[in-house]
Formats: C-alpha cells, sequence, structure tokens
C-alpha cells in the first residue's frame, strides 16, 4: 500500500459507435498528485474517464493505459477495479433490492479475495465513520443502491464508495455537477481526506469552482479529444479569470468538441443544473 | 369435435385402490365420474402456452409405501427443508402416493385441531371432508382436475375449529423419489369461524425420477374471520410437469394469504385462485418464479370478488434464463355488487439471456362501477449500465447479475411474514442460480 502508484496513459485513443472522440491522449498520474482535466462540454473528458474504466460502449482503438506497468485495457472492468483504479461516476446506476451496504461490502470483499474478507462489525464501523464524516443520514446503508437518492447524495455515496474502497488512483466525473455549495464543500473534503502519497486523482470538471475546494497539483485543458495545455495551478486560475476563449485564439480553434457526442450535452433530468450555468 | 382420448389412467386402477383404502362408495363413485368425465374433457384452455405439447401422459402407478417411525430414512435434501426448531412435530410427509409420516402436537389435538392425511380423513372424518371435497375446485373443469379427483392419493387434511388459534406453522413435505409412482396430493384446509393457521410445505423430487406428471390440488375454506396463511414451495426435477392448482373461498372479514414459490426444473402450470366470497374478505398472493434451461411455465394468480369491500393484492415476480419462457397471468375479477372492492396486481419479469421469454399479462374484469383496481406489469432485461455500475466497484459479472437478480426478487421474499419461509426462499434461490 506504501507503494506509490503510476497511471500512465499513452497515445489513447477511443471511439463511440464507430466515431473516434479520444484522439490521442497522453497523460501520467503519480501518487500524491492532483490532475484536474478542464474542458468545455462535449470535449472527450468524459469519455476518457469511461475509456479507462472500460465501458462497453467506448471502444480503445490505439494506445495504452497502465497502472504500475501492467496494461489495463486488457482487463474486465472489475479486474481493473481491484488493480486499484475507481471511477466516480457522474450518473450512477440505481439497483432496486440491493442495499447501500451489501453492496459496499460485496465490492470490498470482492477487492480482499476469498478467504479475506472483512468482518461484519469492521465493516460496519467503518462504514459508520465514513458516513458521517460525510454527512449522511445513517438510513442510507439500508437504503437500496442509489434509489431515490437526489443527485447530491448520489454524488456523496460515491464518494463514500472511494473512501470505503481506497483506491490507487481515482478519476472524479464531474462529481460537482448537481451539487449545491454545501453539498460541493462536503465532496471536496472527502476527497481532500484521500489524497496521500498512496493515491493519485484525476479530476474531470467543466467548472472551475470545484477547484476551489480541491487544489490541483496539474491542470489540463482539453478540447476535441485532445489535451490541448497543461499547467500547473495558475491555469485553472487563468480559465476562471478568462474562460475559455484565449485557448481557442491562441490555437486557432472554433468547434471545441468531438464527434457531436450528445450525451455531453444533456443535462440530466434529476439534478439541478449548477448555479454557473444558470447564469449564462 | 369431440375424440374419445386415451387417458393416462386406468379405470380398473382407480377402482382397486379406493376399495384397497376402504373409501366410502360417494368417494369411489366421485372418482369414477371424474375418470368418465376426462375423456371427453378437454386440457385447460391455455392462451400461450402449448400444454398439449408437454409430456402428460406420465401419471405412474399406485404403489404402497411403507410408514415411517422416525424421518431418519428420508434424504437429506428433503429433510434440510424442514424449518421449524421441532421439525418431527405438526409435520406431515407424502412420500410418491401415500403419506408416510405425520405428527400432530398433543396440545392441538387437544383443541381439535385435524392434521393428518386425507385418505385417512376420508374415513375418521367423513362427514367433514365429504362437506368440502372438490367443492372450491370442480371435479370436471377440465381433463387435469378430472384426472387428478380420479387419481389423487395420500393429502393432506388440516382442520381448524372455531376460535382456535395455531401459533406454530404446521408444515407439509412431499418427496417424489421412485420413477413410475404415482405423486397427486389433494390439500383441504378448513379454518373456522375467527380461527387461524399457518401450513408451509415444500415439494422435492428425487434424482431418479425421469418422468412424472406431479398433480397437486389444494382448497382452502377461509371461514367468517378466520385467516389463514399457505406458503408452498416446489422444486421438482427436470422431467416432472408439476399440474399445481390452488383455490381459496374465502368468507365475510376472512382473510387469505398466498405464498407460492416456483422453483421447479420442468414445465409448470400453476393456478392460485382467491374467491372473495363474502364482505371485508381479504386475500395477498405474493409468488416467485426462476426459469431456466428449456422450461415453460404459465403461472396465474387470479382473485375473484364477490363480496362487498374485497380487497386484493398480487404480486408475481419472475426470473427467466437460458431459453425458459414464462407466461404470468394475472386476473382481478371483480363482479357486479362487489362495491368498494378494492384489487391490485403486479407482474415483473427479468430476462437474463436474449431467447428467455417472459410476457406478463394484467387482466381487470370488472362488472361493478363503485369499485378501485389497478395493475402494473413490466418485462425487461438486466440493465447494462447496472452491471458496468457494479463492476467497476470491483464485483464480478457474475456476481452483479446475482446481486440484481436478488435484488428484484428481494421486495417479494422480505414481504413473507414468515422469517423460515423467506430464508428457506433464498436459499433455493441461490441453490437454483448457482447450478
Amino acid at each position: 500500500m506504501s507503494q506509490s502508484p503510476t497511471l500512465v496513459i499513452r497515445g489513447l485513443k477511443a471511439s463511440v459507435e464507430g466515431k473516434e472522440i479520444l484522439k490521442g491522449i497522453d497523460l501520467e498520474v503519480k501518487g500524491g498528485e492532483v490532475h484536474a482535466i478542464m474542458g468545455p462540454n462535449g470535449t472527450g473528458k468524459s469519455t476518457l474517464a469511461s475509456a479507462i474504466m472500460g465501458h462497453p460502449k467506448y471502444e480503445v482503438t490505439a494506445g495504452e493505459v497502465t497502472l504500475d506497468g501492467e496494461n489495463i485495457l486488457e482487463m474486465e472492468v472489475d479486474e481493473r477495479a481491484r488493480a486499484g483504479l475507481f471511477l466516480c461516476m457522474q450518473y450512477p446506476s440505481e439497483i432496486t433490492g440491493v442495499t447501500n451496504a451489501d453492496f459496499l461490502r460485496s465490492a470490498i470483499n470482492a477487492r480482499l479475495g476469498e478467504g479475506n474478507e472483512i468482518s461484519l462489525i469492521k465493516f460496519i464501523r467503518k462504514m459508520e465513520e465514513k458516513m458521517k464524516e460525510l454527512e449522511m443520514n445513517p438510513e442510507f446503508a439500508h437504503r437500496y443502491l442509489n434509489e431515490g437518492f437526489s443527485g447530491g447524495e448520489k454524488k456523496r455515496n460515491e464518494i463514500l464508495q472511494m473512501s470505503m474502497l481506497e483506491p490507487k488512483i481515482a478519476i472524479l466525473d464531474e462529481v460537482d455537477s448537481g451539487l449545491d455549495i454545501d453539498a460541493l464543500k462536503i465532496v471536496a473534503e472527502g476527497v481532500n481526506r484521500m489524497r496521500g502519497p498512496e493515491r493519485g486523482f484525476l479530476i474531470i470538471t467543466h467548472y472551475q469552482r470545484l477547484l476551489n475546494y480541491i487544489k490541483p497539483d496539474f491542470v489540463h485543458v482539453m478540447m476535441q479529444g485532445r489535451i490541448v495545455k497543461s499547467g500547473g495551478p495558475e491555469l485553472a486560475e487563468r480559465l476562471e479569470a478568462e474562460g475559455y476563449d484565449w485557448i481557442k485564439e491562441e490555437l486557432g480553434i472554433e468547434d471545441v468538441t468531438v464527434g457531436n457526442d450528445e450525451e455531453e450535452f444533456k443535462v440530466p433530468m434529476n439534478t439541478i443544473a449548477p448555479e454557473s450555468l444558470m447564469k449564462k | 369435435m369431440t375424440t374419445e382420448t386415451v387417458l393416462p389412467i386406468d379405470r380398473e386402477a382407480v377402482i382397486s385402490r379406493s376399495k384397497q383404502n376402504n373409501e366410502p362408495e360417494w368417494l369411489s363413485e366421485l372418482r369414477l365420474e371424474a375418470l368418465q368425465a376426462a375423456t371427453r374433457l378437454e386440457l385447460p384452455k391455455l392462451e400461450k402456452t402449448a400444454i398439449r405439447r408437454w409430456k402428460l401422459d406420465a401419471y405412474g402407478s399406485y404403489r404402497q409405501e411403507e410408514k415411517l417411525t422416525s424421518l431418519d430414512s428420508l434424504p437429506q435434501q428433503a429433510l434440510d427443508l424442514l424449518t421449524a426448531s421441532e421439525a418431527d412435530t405438526n409435520l406431515l410427509v407424502q412420500r410418491n402416493a401415500e403419506v408416510v409420516y405425520d405428527k400432530l402436537a398433543e396440545d392441538l389435538k387437544a383443541k381439535g385441531v385435524v392434521f393428518t392425511s386425507l385418505s385417512a380423513a376420508v374415513r375418521d372424518h367423513e362427514q367433514l371432508v365429504r362437506e368440502y371435497l372438490f367443492k372450491a375446485i370442480g371435479k370436471d373443469e377440465h381433463r387435469l382436475t378430472a384426472l387428478h379427483a380420479a387419481y389423487w392419493s395420500g393429502g393432506v387434511f388440516l382442520y381448524v375449529p372455531r376460535n382456535v388459534q395455531v401459533e406454530v406453522p404446521l408444515q407439509g413435505l412431499f418427496i417424489a423419489d421412485e420413477e413410475g409412482t404415482t405423486c397427486a396430493p389433494h390439500i383441504l384446509i378448513v379454518a373456522e369461524d375467527n380461527s387461524s393457521v399457518t401450513y408451509v410445505d415444500n415439494t422435492v423430487s428425487g434424482p431418479g425420477v425421469k418422468e412424472l406428471v406431479h398433480s397437486r390440488a389444494v382448497e382452502v375454506f377461509v371461514k367468517p374471520g378466520a385467516k389463514v396463511t399457505f406458503a408452498s414451495v416446489h422444486h421438482l426435477n427436470k422431467g416432472i410437469v408439476d399440474i399445481s392448482i390452488r383455490r381459496a373461498v374465502v368468507e365475510n372479514d376472512g382473510s387469505i394469504d398466498w405464498i407460492i414459490g416456483e422453483m421447479n426444473d420442468g414445465n409448470g402450470l400453476s393456478d392460485t385462485t382467491s374467491i372473495l366470497k363474502g364482505n371485508g374478505s381479504k386475500s395477498n398472493t405474493r409468488a416467485v418464479c426462476i426459469g431456466m434451461g428449456e422450461q415453460q411455465l404459465d403461472l396465474t394468480t387470479r382473485a375473484v370478488h364477490i363480496g362487498k369491500h374485497s380487497d386484493s393484492n398480487m404480486v408475481t415476480r419472475a426470473v427467466m434464463q437460458d431459453q425458459a419462457t414464462a407466461i404470468i397471468n394475472g386476473i382481478t375479477k371483480i363482479e357486479h355488487g362487489a362495491t368498494h372492492a378494492n384489487g391490485e396486481q403486479t407482474e415483473r419479469v427479468l430476462m437474463l439471456s436474449p431467447q428467455a421469454r417472459g410476457d406478463a399479462n394484467p387482466m381487470l374484469l370488472i362488472d361493478e362501477d363503485e369499485v378501485t383496481a389497478g395493475h402494473a406489469a413490466s418485462v425487461g432485461q438486466v440493465d447494462e449500465n447496472q452491471i458496468y455500475y457494479m463492476m467497476s466497484r470491483g464485483i464480478s459479472r457474475e456476481m452483479a447479475e446475482r446481486l440484481i437478480i436478488y435484488g428484484f426478487l428481494e421486495p417479494i421474499v422480505k414481504s413473507i411474514p414468515l422469517k423460515e419461509v423467506s430464508e428457506q426462499l433464498q436459499k433455493l434461490v441461490e441453490r437454483k442460480l448457482e447450478r
């Protein structure tokens, strides 16, 4: 565990239904680092997250992704998770009849392997502690997985899962969408508590405000399915002040989107649009 | 277009068995009339199930079984199904054609409760049995009820006198483990005014049985103010066709709870009906079903409202794998005059393979204006996004599917009022899914 993990992405290309969305991504995330991937909607950010995790809809056509030297692209989704990847999803599924607690315990035990299962007492204690930190109602442990949860509750639940599963590399896909400012702070604190040399983060967002609470070490901007600019935290600050236009001008890009993936544009029905979107 | 049907049952055999069992005259006659009727009656008309293609001629022949003094000689698989702590009392065991064991606690006997084989009760409690036998289910409704009436053996007679509350569940255990031998139990339950009772049964088969028609009929009479809970789980071999027809007649303010677990590996016809005859009568039906292989299942839950303010609720959930087919019918019939009746039903089918088929057919047949009724039905596949989500947490595809299936059945399993039955059903679901 004390070993510092490394996620390496080289020349990653991926397509959805024959349309190429990722056009060659190179990125290295090490333990202790927080990388932010920013960019307007429809530029391939979420596709990157899904391709790394292995969503069946996304086909990787070129490049490689390794975690501590192991090729994760050859692994099934569950193997990737057990290898130490975690994706905090933008739209977590709802599953009737399976309680949050049962689900989490199954997930933890899947990771620990047969014969090393976590004891029930230890599990409950840990879950209660983490739920308290995230200011979640203890009842949620016994509710069906994400069923009837509000957008904010779902996101907190994703962070709860992350903190229980203790991944090596955590990818957060638009974790801030649909959160009010209080919930955003709680989620950010949850993430910050987990920062450390044994864990790297890849945080995908198109609103800078999340980065006021989770300070990134590196900031990358995605447009047209590529990382077009990388820098330190100062890059996020400039984006906050000036928006994306200056980068578009600098690079001569008119349309930042890629593949016209409609889903990227959708505001989910069950979440409230963040304030910054409402203003525009 | 009447054609004489060649019956799977021989007239001489019916006569000799009835004699052998010292049956009263009226019963022998009933059997022969039913057999006669079977030659002209058709198979039941099932909308979408081709029952005539099922193997329906292996009724087997009658064979005597040795009575048991203890349960030790029974197969472990069957004994595992007994749920109560004192498993050898308040228990009746039928092996193939005959009841081999029955024991009722002394205190219940003292209260006048009868729990014995129906074949003995036709002699020992003749008047009572005669009053009710084949009064809820007609002996000549179709060929299958007629054959059952002609050929049933063993079975259960459960009688609860007025105002007696039976606190512990009474258990039945049915074992079909001899090839070529009949297994056709008839269950007759009479709960007198303001009494209450819970009856739970399990039906299993031995690996040696390759071909059989298991023919079961259940008649329950719920008298005013009485409450009956009936739970039944069948898990018969692939080669066994299960024909199970259950019917309750519920009088004023009486209630029946049906809990049905269809865990068979072979084809099955299951028809569970509550006739809500009395004002304020109630019925609650919960059925779960798992189909696999090439199983064909036809499951019907039905509530017939006659009494005013009668209330019914029916929920069926089925999981279909491989090439299994299930036709799930829910029928709420509200007769004219059943004012303020309320009938609700839900049928849900989850399909785990593209070749599996499930039809949910909710039917509301209403002949009265002042009623409320509702239905919900759905047929769906496992959602790939759900699988992906669970896998992304390290859970294998297999495990994820299983969690989704359990989750799908959970709302029913959880609502079962008997903890033992609900736990056991859970176990059987696991066993069937793990194979």
